[in-house]
């Protein structure tokens, strides 16, 4: 199967440092990838030039079998990659709803409108889909400043979501959560992606979750690629336990 | 509909009464008015706090003013032609500026109005300098309107004032108006959900120009003349003043802000010349005591959680 995603030798230097180190790694259509590592280890960064935010200083990133490597940010995202962010990133003075519908309008290329009312009537459906499905819609009407610390997690993955993006980025959609909210948000990941089948691939601290939910995972240290595989093989790699799992996975691998 | 019942209104009033004074305040309400509304659609809406909004309130009143003096063409082309060089200005003065961020945005802004009020000053042939344009500026009749009459001159200033802060209000409803909030609220997620960030900016202080310029076209019409200190940094500072007194946060704040600041302005003068002594304590208990502008805080109050 050819990739959805492919990351060919890709490069970043920030200064002396390289953030990214020849990374190549493919992304198979609706697969769900882990991508770990420890802090410093490219993980973000590594998103961030497949989004377009930055621009890389070499290689290529593949989507469908062509290279938008240093295309705008803004154009990739019309190609179909959503992105959420490691810190919930929203904004604050829009409702749950309004949110969503202004993220619609913008993928949608309607926000140049200036004689009709927001949210227009398409847009407002469409949102109300989205809330749905990550399960917001208590809070349509709440302001986004206003959400708890979860249900701005949700938030963004709903921004995301709404783009109907066949690749989606998730940031670390755990980070700074109780374990029981934890498990909450990456059970509603879960889900879209089994109900949507679009290749995601999320960026995780918890091995616990990474184990059981991902099909593969990609193991990052020092802007390279240490480890690919399934989470059994990457459990049981040494380099890994020895980089960054330690030896309590290690010795827990039945 | 609610804009054309204030607007009958207060030409009803106005002709109720038939004071003088009333009418001057109101033309300066509705002249400012329109002016600090027209800065709020950046500062408020956009998040683009610029210094240098006097700029495009002189400017179009020097080119309505000139284009008047020529005696070629009539008042309404006059004035549309205005709004359309104001607008090219902004485009360009508004490309160079919105590259930059922040407080780098606001000072060359600030940059740009004191580089036109310096031209202003020095082509004296052509602006008059610091006597301001000479001559007055000519009122042919037009449609049967004559604005030589102090008047009409006040029914068609309220007839645009009105007219324009429905566009305004209109424009900052639509989905381009809540593309400025995503603009303001979280530019990067803008950019990370497709829109184009720059280009919405850009149009932003576009919009704010052109009415910014219509504010001043209509001040060139009431004082028949126009003045240096329309594009001094004073008058973007005022509205600044206005704006935070008012209320950023509410579509009218900047309306009311303008009442008190042209009341205050008007008292205090009446009684000391330190009027500016007075205006900056006003502004600092504003500030400080309610964080929020007056309209602000009273739709907070009102708004359920």
């Amino acid at each position: 199967m050819t990739a959805h995603l492919a990351i060919a030798d890709l490069v970043k230097h920030f200064g002396g440092v390289v953030a990214t180190d020849h990374v190549t790694l493919d992304f198979p259509p609706g697969s769900l990838t882990a991508v770990i590592g420890p802090n410093g280890a490219g993980k973000s960064t590594l998103f961030n030039l497949i989004t377009g935010r930055i621009r890389p200083d070499g290689g290529q990133v593949l989507l469908d079998g062509a290279d938008i490597a240093g295309l705008a940010e803004t154009a990739i995202v019309a190609r179909g990659i959503g992105r959420a962010f490691q810190i919930a990133s929203l904004f604050p003075s829009f409702t749950v709803a309004e949110s969503l519908a202004a993220a619609i309008l913008a993928h949608r290329r309607q926000t140049h409108r200036m004689l009709t009312r927001f949210p227009l009537a398409a847009a407002r459906g469409r949102a109300d889909e989205v809330m749905h499905l990550v399960g917001l819609d208590a809070h349509a009407d709440r302001l986004a400043q206003h959400l708890s610390h979860g249900d701005q997690k949700l938030l963004d993955i709903a921004l995301a979501l709404a783009l109907d993006p066949g690749v989606l980025l998730l940031d670390e959609p755990t980070a700074g959560m109780g374990r029981d909210e934890r498990w909450q948000i990456i059970e509603t990941v879960h889900r879209l992606w089994s109900a949507r089948r679009m290749t995601m691939i999320f960026i995780e601290h918890d091995m616990d979750i990474v184990f059981k939910i991902a099909q593969s995972v990609r193991v990052l240290k020092y802007g390279r690629v240490l480890a690919e595989g399934t989470p059994a093989e990457i459990r049981d790699n040494d380099e890994v336990i020895a980089a960054y799992l330690g030896a309590r996975y290690a010795k827990a691998a039945p | 509909m609610l804009a054309l019942l204030a607007c009958v209104l207060t030409l009803l009033i106005a002709s109720a009464l038939g004071s003088k004074p009333l009418i001057d305040t109101l033309m300066r309400l509705a002249i400012f008015g329109l002016y600090a509304v027209s800065l709020n659609i950046l500062v408020g809406y956009t998040g683009l706090v610029s210094f240098g909004h006097a700029m495009f309130f002189g400017f179009g009143a020097y080119a309505f003013g000139l284009l008047m003096q020529t005696g070629v063409t009539s008042l309404p082309a006059a004035a549309l032609a205005s709004l359309a060089l104001s607008a090219a200005l902004a485009l360009i003065v508004g490309a160079l500026c919105i590259r930059l961020a922040d407080i780098y945005f606001s000072f060359l802004t600030l940059a740009f109005q004191m580089l036109l009020h310096a031209v202003i000053l020095s082509w004296v042939s052509l602006t008059g300098g610091d006597q301001g344009l000479q001559g007055g500026i000519p009122r042919p009749r037009f449609l049967g309107i004559n604005l030589a009459d102090p008047w009409q001159v006040f029914v068609v200033t309220t007839v645009v004032f009105f007219a324009s802060l429905l566009a305004i209000r209109t424009i900052l409803q639509s989905p381009f108006g809540y593309a400025l909030r995503m603009v303001r609220d979280n530019a990067p997620r803008a950019a990370a959900l497709g829109l184009p960030v720059q280009r919405y900016k850009l149009a932003a202080f576009v919009i704010a120009g052109l009415f910014g310029a219509l504010a001043g076209i209509l001040m060139a019409l009431y004082v028949s003349g126009a003045y240096p200190n329309f594009a001094f940094w004073t008058l973007s500072g005022e509205g600044m003043f206005m704006i935070m007194l008012g209320g950023i946060g509410v579509f009218l704040g900047p309306v009311l802000g303008a009442a008190i600041f042209l009341l205050l302005n008007d008292t205090v003068t009446r009684f000391t010349e330190y009027n500016g002594m007075v205006m900056g304590v006003v502004l600092l208990v504003v500030v400080l005591g309610l964080r929020q502008g007056l309209l602000d805080v009273v739709m907070a109050r009102l708004r359920p959680r």
